[in-house]
């Protein structure tokens, strides 16, 4: 039984690309482009983690991470924040509203694989 | 019987009486029961204005002019009246200022001049100098009548002995001396001689007693009363005449202005201004004087005519002069006794006037005229000694004797051919010149210095040559000529005729003239100039007397002074010890312990001012004040300056006001520029955050994709192509988007070269519609276009203008739905400008975004639709581009109804050289 990782980003390049990096390493996806839509789809796919951009339309990146943390049934949910700013105060950002990683872009493919795996290894 | 040794041994007695009530009086002062506080003797020694020609001249008088004598005691009845009023002010002003003498007062009361002060006092010692001459004719020659007893016998004319030989010599000598020692013990001269004054009231009892008593004995010893007496003068038709009003010299003239003169003498003879106000205990005294000092009058008046008839009758024969009556009378009728009283009264009178009169005049000539010329004189040298206090004593000891000698002199050579009546009137007369100063000067707060000076010198000048002169010309001093052809021979300047004035008596004569003068140019010349600033302050503080406080003459005052200098002066004129005492004083009355911790402050500076006018006179004190005291002086201008000052202050603190509201204001509009700044600086955080994402994202896909197809060689060729071409496209999106924040950034930062050449926009419109013709095609977009026949040309930058519609046209293309969308362009032609609008039937915009667009990395989207391609910038740089050519971008939109973007661009047609870019 594959794990899930849910993909949460607006721009449908980096949406194609995450999409072949978690399938190709023989994940299960499902991908979304907007704030609310990520809410609905974590509650339906019920992912082991997401991917998930901050600049997003209808409700940003901390607000859903803090929404799914605050959802009992992702107790277990890894969330990666993926954001193209990458200053301090949003990594920090990223931490308080509960994520467990944050890279920034543009990222290696080889860092991005190496977080999801690590956090999807550990209990 | 009466024997020479008798008469002097009788006089000594008296006059040791005298000493021995003035003596008691002082120390009775001292232990602190006043022998004077007492409004009897205050009346008493108002009577001091009885004198010897009371006493001997109202019967002489009475005896050739009838009731006429009357007017001299109608004056002060009438007068007395007036107390309440006018002189309770007088007293108040003089005790709150330590005012000294008549001369003082006036001087005080316009600024406290030197010049006035001077003149007053020459005007009093000229004027009265002839009635202390009256006097001592009158001692002398009464001397010389009861020495002849049992006979009656005139004295020998006085003027053909040798000085040496003339008894009145010796008694001028005496009364100096016996002046001195009553009069000088002590240095202030506002501190009462209250020995003195019990002295002079004893005498105004011993001469009123005399008098009476030889009344009483003519009437009831000689006669039988006052019916037999009166009878048998009416009898005899010349002595009838005498019992009437009118007649030669009871015309009615002469009795208004004997009346009006002995109004004025009563007040400001100098010997009743200091025992009326220097030698006042308490105002309240007044109300008692008021009606007593007018009953004495009376009481000393009702044997005049009596006694007058009884000598005519009795001496019907002639060679007695009715002068001498009151004591030829008691000498004729064999009454030694009576006339032993008759003489010490006329003594007593005589005495009582002389002291007074010559204390007053002293202190005069003392503070209002010797020390303020060695003031000038040689005020150096008075600074450096360390007390003037024996100086002051001994220049009032030489002028005590210099009157007296003045007085001797004239009766020397000039008493013998007037009555005693007539000179006393001529004195009357200088005296009532200071009536307009002083009356207007208590009254009128216009009245000043100037106008002062000139009425009193001009009524002064007229005196001398209506009445001193011509009582020379008569005593033969001057060619009588003088008189009966005035002065060069001019008949309008004839002295007792003058400018042509007939009718009146000499007296008259000389009053209507001196006060036409006098009292026309004081109200003229102080009408004409303003006072300056002290005497304004010392107007109000003598005419507001009634409603002033001790402390308001310091008001004016400005200054810095030192204690230390302030007490050292004060010493000096008062002598060190009693200054310490009187700072002692005063220090207690401020409630401070000790005189040296008293501060050199206006009100002090004030006190000591007025412990020294005691001493030296206001005038003169203020001088020597003035020597000490830096007081910088306060005249009108520099009233104005002060009061200017008050106003710059003002207008500067409305000035501060004003700059700190500006400051204000400039504070806020800083803050507005802090806040302003801010917001662009966290506009510049955004913009780079923003760039930063826009960079960030598409190298994200080339990088990633990059390393995928490196990491998967076996992927198939269609998802490798699709790979590649994602690369190239956002390697494109990044090269678009740094090109045109560069872009931005040029023309934000104003180094944009702008060519600017004039073309036709349709033109470039149409060839902006064929570049873009292929991306209509792709997203099968229908496009319309339409344009005028003829269009003005356009002055601008062309390629910029083709950027503006070639990014308006990509945008309506990008937000069109493909197949249905519909692009309509449109060129309008306006008067003074060209309009391109570009419409699309995309979704249109909402109002809140539709301001927002041109702002830089602002989309509007559907939040549910896909975002936007583009970088957000090309709007920002297409309204840069429109606004530098003066022209105006903006959106027309209804959301669900497509929008409309407009520009417009000033054409060529319209706009004039000057305005052309």
């Amino acid at each position: 039984m594959p794990q899930r990782i849910l993909i949460v980003e607006d721009d449908s390049n980096i949406l194609i690309l995450l999409n072949f990096l978690m399938t190709n390493s023989g994940y299960e996806t499902r991908a979304c482009s907007d704030g609310p839509g990520a809410l609905k789809a974590a509650a339906e796919f019920l992912p082991h983690l997401v991917l998930l951009d901050i600049m997003l339309p209808g409700l940003n990146g901390y607000d859903v991470c803090r929404a799914l943390r605050a959802a009992p049934a992702h107790a277990g949910t890894r969330i990666v924040i993926l954001s193209a700013k990458g200053r301090d105060h949003e990594i920090a950002m990223a931490q308080a509203s509960g994520a467990d990683a944050y890279v920034t872009k543009p990222f290696s493919t080889r860092d991005v694989m190496s977080t999801v795996q690590r956090l999807l290894a550990s209990p | 019987m009466l024997t020479g040794g008798l008469i002097v041994v009788a006089s000594f007695i008296y006059v040791g009486l005298l000493f021995a009530i003035a003596a008691y009086g002082d120390k009775r002062a001292d232990a602190g029961r006043s022998l004077i506080a007492n409004p009897c003797i205050y009346a008493l020694s108002l009577a001091v204005y009885c004198t010897s020609w009371t006493f001997y001249g109202s019967v002489g008088r009475a005896a050739t002019g009838g009731m006429g004598f009357l007017s001299i005691y109608i004056g002060p009845t009438l007068m007395a009246a007036l107390w309440w009023y006018l002189l309770r002010k007088m007293i108040r002003i003089s005790k709150a200022n330590r005012i000294t003498s008549i001369a003082d007062f006036v001087a005080s009361r316009y600024g406290k001049s030197q010049i006035l002060g001077g003149l007053v006092t020459i005007i009093a010692v000229v004027g009265v100098i002839p009635y202390i001459a009256l006097q001592l004719k009158a001692i002398s020659t009464s001397f010389s009548i009861i020495l002849n007893y049992p006979g009656v016998a005139m004295p020998e004319r006085i003027g053909s002995r040798f000085f040496l030989d003339d008894n009145t010599f010796y008694i001028a000598m005496l009364l100096a001396v016996f002046t001195i020692l009553f009069g000088t013990r002590h240095l202030d001269a506002t501190e009462r001689h209250e020995g003195l004054v019990a002295a002079i009231a004893f005498e105004s009892l011993v001469k009123l007693v005399a008098f009476v008593a030889v009344g009483l004995f003519v009437t009831y010893g000689m006669y039988d009363g006052f019916g037999d007496l009166f009878r048998r003068a009416a009898e005899n038709p010349q002595l009838h005449a005498l019992m009437a009003l009118g007649g030669e010299s009871g015309s009615y003239t002469a009795w208004a202005s004997l009346t009006v003169l002995s109004m004025f003498a009563v007040m400001f003879l100098p010997r009743q201004f200091q025992v009326a106000v220097v030698e006042n205990v308490d105002e309240r005294h007044l109300n008692k004087a008021i009606w007593l000092f007018p009953l004495y009058l009376l009481a000393i008046n009702v044997f005049v005519l009596p006694i007058a008839l009884g000598g005519l009758l009795h001496f019907s024969s002639g060679g007695v002069d009715a002068d001498t009556f009151v004591l030829t009378l008691p000498i004729a009728q064999a009454q030694p006794w009576i006339a032993l009283l008759a003489f010490v009264g006329g003594l007593s009178a005589a005495t009582g006037m002389v002291i007074v009169e010559t204390i007053a005049l002293s202190t005069m000539l003392c503070n209002d005229l010797v020390m303020p010329l060695l003031l000038r004189a040689a005020g150096a040298r008075l600074a450096a000694s360390r007390d003037l206090s024996q100086l002051l004593l001994g220049i009032r000891r030489g002028a005590i004797v210099g009157i007296l000698m003045l007085g001797y002199l004239y009766f020397y050579l000039a008493g013998e051919s007037y009555a005693l009546v007539s000179i006393g009137l001529i004195s009357f007369s200088a005296v009532a010149q200071f009536a307009p100063a002083i009356i207007g000067g208590l009254f009128w707060k216009g009245g000043n210095r100037r106008g002062a000076i000139c009425g009193l010198s001009a009524g002064f000048v007229i005196w001398i040559y209506t009445l001193l002169l011509p009582a020379f010309a008569q005593s033969g001093w001057l060619p009588i000529t003088f008189l009966s052809q005035g002065i060069f021979g001019i008949d309008l300047l004839k002295p007792q005729q003058l400018f042509g004035l007939n009718g009146l008596d000499e007296i008259s004569h000389c009053l209507f003239w001196s006060m036409f003068f006098n009292v026309g140019l004081y109200v003229a010349i102080s009408l004409l100039r303003a006072p300056d600033a002290a005497e304004r302050s010392q107007a109000s503080l003598f005419v507001d007397a009634h409603r002033q406080t001790p402390a308001a003459g310091s008001r004016f005052w400005r200054g810095s002074a030192s204690m230390d200098e302030l007490s050292t002066l004060l010493g000096r004129f008062l002598g060190p010890e009693r200054a310490r005492d009187a700072l002692a004083d005063y220090a207690r009355q401020r409630g401070i312990r000790a005189p040296d911790a008293l501060p050199a402050d206006p009100l002090t500076v004030h006190h000591a001012e007025s412990l020294l006018a005691g001493a030296i006179g206001s005038a003169s004190a203020r001088v020597m004040i003035a020597s000490v005291v830096e007081e910088e002086p306060l005249d009108i201008g520099e009233v104005i300056h002060i009061i200017d000052e008050a106003s710059q202050v003002l207008a500067y603190s409305r000035q501060l006001e004003q700059k700190s509201q500006e400051l204000q204001a400039a504070t806020n509009e800083l803050r507005g520029a802090n806040l302003r700044l801010q917001e662009l600086d966290q506009l510049k955080d955004d913009f780079i955050s923003t760039v930063t994402h826009e960079l960030r994202t598409p190298l994200t896909s080339i990088r990633a994709f990059s390393e995928i197809l490196l990491d998967n060689p076996a992927l198939p060729q269609e998802q490798r192509d699709n790979f590649l071409s994602i690369i190239i496209r956002e390697s494109e999106r990044l090269t678009r988007l740094i090109n045109q924040v560069l872009d931005l950034a040029k023309l934000e930062s104003g180094n944009t070269v702008w060519q600017a050449n004039a073309f036709d926009l349709r033109e470039a419109l149409e060839e902006s519609l064929n570049a873009m013709s292929q991306v209509f095609q792709d997203n099968r977009l229908r496009v319309e276009s339409h344009w005028p026949e003829d269009v003005a040309p356009i002055v601008a930058d062309r390629d910029r203008v083709m950027q503006v519609l070639l990014n308006l046209l990509s945008n309506a293309a990008k937000f069109c739905t493909p197949g249905t969308g519909h692009v309509r362009v449109m060129l309008v032609h306006t008067p003074e400008a060209l309009r391109v609008d570009v419409a699309d039937n995309g979704p249109g915009i909402c109002e809140q975004d539709q301001a927002r667009i041109f702002d830089k990395f602002r989309q509007a989207g559907d939040t549910l639709t896909q975002k936007p391609t583009g970088s957000g910038l090309g709007l920002a740089i297409s309204r840069q581009i429109i606004e530098h050519f003066g022209g105006r971008l903006w959106v027309v939109s209804e959301p669900g109804a497509g929008a409309t973007f407009s520009f417009t661009l000033p054409c060529l047609g319209v706009l004039d050289d000057a305005q052309k870019p």
